[in-house]
């Protein structure tokens, strides 16, 4: 039987030759990652049930990162029973303060995850792992807890959508605008309870780092996961990381689709998503003049290290305009080496922005940057919900780190291509090394 | 079933699509995961009034895409905690479902209920026969009864206890 990436990644690990959209599977677990804000009641749960010991700790990634380094006694007590627990279990993969990061950013990075692995982490941005080849999928604080006791997971088989990404991105178009149109298109709930894979003459211009992001907003249309063939560019990501290889799946040309998308990447501009949700994307020529208290540059989405390039490609030179607060939060501490070893730290601090360690911070109102009442912020996060990075009447817009960057120097929103530098296009350190 | 399958309480109706997990429980306060913390904040950025408003064993009624966004279950310990006994909503969002049927908690789908449902109607829900009854309107709606699957979770008290009493029973 015809199966896509995302069937057979599901059959292989419930055992079954072959499976089906709709039918429920009980699939085994390759990784479980673990953050202090959805871990601790999952083991508080297992403490209950008398489950004393988790079932292999050898695949289980622990890092603390919404609200570090801990913003208040009570998350201070929540990465502290994080902390312990991990002991108690033995479990190695643990990225304490200092080497910590954002989970999804983490994970890849840091090599853990590999082509046609299942994943789950009880966080909704789980799909951006999927990038990698693998499947993952957010999970709540129970199914952690399952999960973690048993190595194994119950999921309902995903009807895939298929999206065809065509043509070279034009000059200031990222993979954030890619995404935001998607979402625009088809809906904050336009592929609920689906897979995302993506396909097309757009692949070989995606680095990893874009493709984590388009996978990491796979939530936002109400995905369940979203995933990418792997190719030449994944393999060499991973080849930087880990010796493994993992299991390479493709779909079968006669596979099934729920729907199929055809989006065409080369003809699209910079994108901005308008406050509220992040299906109210525009491009950013029709989005208007609108004056920005705050810029927000980082998260699991557009913190990683070509995020920063671009941003300081942009901001270099040039000063953050006076009442546009600039935060810059790089996704990972190894993010956070490399930017300040190019030099990019520099250019930051000098433009006039604020540089935080890793955290999550403020993406979700936590710290480090929340908006006070009638706020208005452009950041380069994935969610825009009402109250989101603070004060229920505070207001986020979605775009590009380009479009961020942009956007700080000039005080309102801004079309990056008017700040790019001439010689600074779509190029990445992987499509150099690629030739692509 | 463990739980009664005949459920009254009163109708709190928000009609729109797309009610987020930030609104159900914001991420301020995610640093505690006690239920009866969090109902204290249950809705509070959507509706402030909301807990002076509800009664133990009412219901929510609201639109499509209930509970999308964050994975935090939270949302539905806020909830549960702040005595919604169960939510009647147009569709769910995936892991705002899924942590509902692993709780043991009622997310019922039904789209004609809420189009037609007052704000304050006294609502009977048989769960056994997939109706939604509002006595007062004499107006009557079905929704697709639970599935096996999920009767398992509920009658189990959630998936928690279902795996362990699995575990014991030595079932594979
Ligand atoms: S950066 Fe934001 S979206 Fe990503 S895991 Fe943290 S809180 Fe969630």
């Amino acid at each position: 039987m015809p199966m896509t990436i995302t069937e057979k990644i599901l059959a292989a690990h419930a055992g079954l030759e072959s499976v089906r959209p709709g039918e429920i599977v009980n699939a085994k677990l390759d990784l479980v990652v673990c953050h202090e804000v959805t871990t601790p009641p999952a083991v508080a749960m297992l403490k209950k049930l008398g489950i004393t010991k988790v079932w292999d700790p050898t695949k289980i990634l622990v890092t603390p990162d919404h609200f570090v380094p801990n913003k208040d006694i009570q998350s201070a007590e929540l990465t502290k029973s994080l902390r312990q627990w991990r002991e108690e279990q033995g479990i190695e993969r643990y990225y304490e303060l200092g080497n910590h990061g954002i989970c999804h950013a983490l994970a890849p990075e840091q090599g853990h995850v590999h082509p046609g692995m299942t994943i789950i982490c009880g966080d909704s941005h789980t799909t951006t792992m999927g990038a990698l080849g693998a499947f993952a999928s957010g999970v709540g604080s129970t199914d952690l807890a399952a999960g973690l006791a048993t190595g194994e997971l119950w999921f309902r088989v995903p009807e895939s959508i298929r999206f065809n990404l065509e043509g070279q991105p034009p000059r200031g178009v990222y993979s954030k605008d890619i995404i935001l149109e998607i979402i625009r298109r088809i809906g904050v709930d336009g592929a609920r309870y689906m897979a995302m894979e993506y396909r097309g003459s757009a692949l070989p211009y995606l680095s990893m780092e874009a493709r984590f992001t388009i996978t990491n907003m796979a939530i936002e249309a109400g995905g369940k996961s979203g995933i990418f063939p792997v190719d030449a560019i994944t393999e060499a990501y991973l080849a930087e990381r880990t010796p493994e290889k993992g299991v390479r799946y493709e779909s079968d040309v006669d596979a099934e689709y729920a729907a199929e998308f055809f989006i065409r990447v080369d003809q699209l501009e910079p994108m901005v998503a308008l406050p509220g949700l992040p299906s109210n994307g525009t491009s950013i020529a029709q989005a208007g003049p609108v004056k920005m208290d705050q810029v927000y540059i980082g998260s699991c989405t557009n913190g990683r290290i070509e995020d920063l390039r671009i941003a300081a490609s942009i901001l270099k030179g040039n000063k953050v305009a006076k009442g546009t607060r600039t935060i810059v939060v790089p996704a990972t501490t190894t993010v956070w080496k490399q930017a300040m070893r190019e030099g990019l730290m520099d250019i930051f601090a000098e433009s006039g922005c604020v540089i935080s360690t890793p955290t999550c911070g403020a993406c979700l109102g936590g710290h480090m940057g929340v908006l006070g009442s009638d706020e208005t912020c452009l950041s380069t996060t994935n969610r825009n919900f009402t109250g989101r990075m603070g004060h229920p009447s505070s207001n986020v817009y979605l775009a590009s780190p380009a479009t961020a960057a942009a956007t700080a120097i000039a005080g309102g929103l801004a079309d990056p291509r008017d700040y790019l530098p001439e010689d600074c296009n779509f190029t990445t350190a992987e499509q150099q090394l690629w030739g692509v | 079933m463990t739980m009664p399958t005949i459920l009254q309480g009163c109708a709190h109706v928000y009609s729109r699509a797309h009610i987020n997990t930030d609104e159900i429980i914001p991420a301020r306060y995610l640093n505690v995961h006690e239920e009866a913390e969090l109902a204290k904040h249950a809705m509070e950025d959507i509706d402030p009034d909301f807990l002076n408003k509800i009664q133990p064993g009412d219901f929510i009624v609201a639109g499509e895409d209930f509970g999308c966004g964050s994975s935090r279950e939270h949302a539905i310990w806020a909830l549960r905690g702040a005595g919604i006994k169960a939510v009647i909503a147009s569709s769910y969002a995936r892991i705002f479902f899924r942590n509902a049927l692993n709780n043991g908690y009622l997310a019922i789908e039904c789209p004609e209920a809420v189009a037609h449902i007052k704000n304050g109607a006294r609502l009977e829900l048989d769960l056994e026969g997939g109706v939604i009854h509002a006595p007062d309107s004499g107006e009557t709606f079905t929704f697709v009864p639970l599935t096996d699957f999920a009767k398992t979770f509920l009658e189990a008290g959630g998936l928690l206890p279902y795996l362990v009493s699995r575990l014991k029973g030595g079932a594979a």
